[in-house]
């Protein structure tokens, strides 16, 4: 679960948000966040790249865009329902965005 | 079955009008939510119906015999891919799970997990609508493409894709849980809905009518407590029922006043207004409901002339309470412009307009060029029929408003242009 700031959100829309510690408790002790964190932004990243055997490191994030990842978590639902269900209690599912991604399994292509 | 079919290919084709949908869902059930697998094994069950039954006979359960078919056919392909040993064992797990037992009574129709699943939120709408036709309708990929005007390659690939999306985000097949359902019932009515819209323009697509009010029909059968599903088929039956009338053999419009009546099917339009009446019965008024009441209104006046405009006009103030669209408000303009005449009706039509939410919506300027007219206002009027027509989604409708501003010009004809109650209800 990427959490995300939505450029389009517009204040005002997310009053009675949840409290993120709340949240994280809820979630731990349900057993379906193993883990998560909060990301410093863009400025802080360090992109690396290995090209020709040589280890190339830029000071940024990876390409020009805007910053839009502030955290994320790691979730293990039943299935898409409970994870939307646990994403919508996210703070950042009202005054930002949350994105949904499943992991890729091992036995797949 | 009840009736005795001619010849067994009509009873193979009975069985699959009805059954497609229930089999596909025992498979996707049974191969742990392999949609691909589950409906090659459902497609081979039928085809194997088709050679075996003419010589061993029809079963007496023919759903079971196809359900077993398919569900050997399954085991076979899985147990031949050596390395899907995962999916074989999530069918064992799947086989120990206790057969639903029909003698609980309210054993839940498979139908209904397809549907919430082909509509879930989480696929876009276009998707919604051809997992539908093709997973609970069973109509083929083929015939889905040409009802939506793609290359059957399109449609082909828009099924997989929705299908993969199902498989990686973990869609769950199932009929949501009580406090879901109130999020989910409308996305599945709404679905149902487009179906049917979808077809309504054009006789050649018109597949799209029937198999909407079928699924809007056991969908009501299989949600007794949500008025709203049978305010859908009340909805679509009284839609139905007067689409005979409702084009000329060329294909031009006809709007609602000049339509030949006796043309319009009276045991259905009878069925739709008592579906109607019984859903409002029940307190729950929804945007279906209202709709439904309102196409009722239109569909048992004797004469359009009959047509009690000021109680469609109390009902659409209703519906833009539960459903406050432009659209909506559209429409309320049009019964308040029949029921106490265009200049309030007008004013309310030019504040729509003023919003520019709506202006590329033809309907909206069709409306304003038939109040203008109304009020002698000929040149305005005109320009609005231009850009309405410009707008027009069918060639039918077009050539509709071109004839109407043919009539602007003359300037004396009475009869209003009520576009809005002809055409395909508030989206």
């Amino acid at each position: 679960m990427l959490v995300c700031i939505d450029p389009a959100h517009v204040p005002g829309q997310d009053d009675g948000a949840p409290d993120v510690e709340d949240w994280a408790h809820e979630m731990d002790s349900r057993g379906i966040r193993l883990m998560g964190n909060r990301t410093r932004p863009g400025s802080d990243a360090t992109s690396v790249r290995v090209r020709d055997r040589a280890v190339l490191l830029t000071d940024g994030p990876y390409a020009e865009t805007k910053d839009l990842m502030a955290g994320f978590d790691v979730l293990e639902c039943a299935d898409l329902d409970e994870a939307v269900e646990v994403a919508s209690k996210h703070p950042m599912a009202w005054a930002g965005v949350i994105e949904l991604r499943p992991f890729w399994p091992d036995d797949e292509e | 079955m009840t009736p005795v079919p001619r010849t067994t290919f009509d009873l193979v084709a009975a069985v699959h009008a009805d059954g497609w949908g229930r089999v596909l869902a025992r498979m996707i059930r049974f191969t742990g939510g392999d949609w691909e697998l589950a409906e090659d094994c459902a497609q081979d069950a039928f085809t194997a119906a088709l050679q075996r039954w003419p010589t061993d006979g029809v079963p007496d359960r023919p759903l079971a015999w196809l359900t077993t078919t398919a569900r050997n056919r399954a085991v076979d392909r899985m147990r031949r891919a050596a390395t899907e040993t995962t999916k074989l064992r999530t069918v064992a797990a799947t086989e120990r799970e206790p057969a639903p037992s029909a003698a609980a009574g309210s054993v839940p129709d498979e139908r209904l997990e397809l549907m919430f699943t082909c509509c879930h939120p989480a696929l876009a709408l276009d998707r919604q609508v051809a997992l539908i036709l093709r997973c609970l309708a069973g109509l083929s990929t083929a015939e889905i493409a040409r009802a939506f005007l793609v290359p059957e390659r399109t449609m082909e690939q828009r099924l997989f894709r929705a299908k993969q999306r199902i498989a990686h985000a973990a869609v769950p097949f199932r009929v949501p849980p009580p406090h879901l359902l109130p999020q989910r019932v409308p996305a599945v009515l709404q679905v149902l809905y487009l179906v049917f819209n979808q077809g309504y323009g054009d006789p050649a697509r018109a597949v799209l009518c029937a198999e909407a009010v079928r699924w809007a029909r056991v969908l009501a059968g299989l949600l007794p407590d949500e008025p709203e599903a049978e305010g859908l088929l009340a909805l679509l039956l009284l839609h139905e029922a007067r689409r005979p009338a409702r084009l000329e053999p060329t294909g031009d419009l006809v709007t609602l006043v000049q339509q030949d009546r006796s043309r319009w099917d009276r045991a259905m339009i009878d069925e739709g207004a008592a579906i109607c009446e019984r859903a409002l019965r029940r307190g729950r008024a929804g945007p279906f409901q209202l709709q439904a009441a309102i196409a009722a209104c239109h569909a048992t006046a004797p004469t359009s002339d009959a047509t009690d405009w000021p109680q469609i006009a109390g009902l659409y103030a209703q519906l833009s309470r539960v459903m406050p669209t432009d659209v909506v408000e559209l429409n309320r303009a049009v019964a308040i412009g029949m029921a106490e005449g265009p200049t309030s009706a007008l004013a309310r039509v030019d504040a729509i307009a003023a919003s520019g939410r709506i202006d590329g919506y033809y309907l909206l300027h069709a409306t304003r060029a038939d109040l203008l007219r109304r009020l002698g206002r000929g040149s305005q009027a005109a320009h609005c029929y231009r850009r309405a027509a410009e707008l027009a989604p069918t060639a039918a409708e077009r050539r509709f408003l071109l004839a109407r501003l043919g009539d602007c010009a003359i300037g004396d004809d009475p009869a209003s242009l009520d576009l809005t109650s002809t055409s395909t209800p508030g989206r």
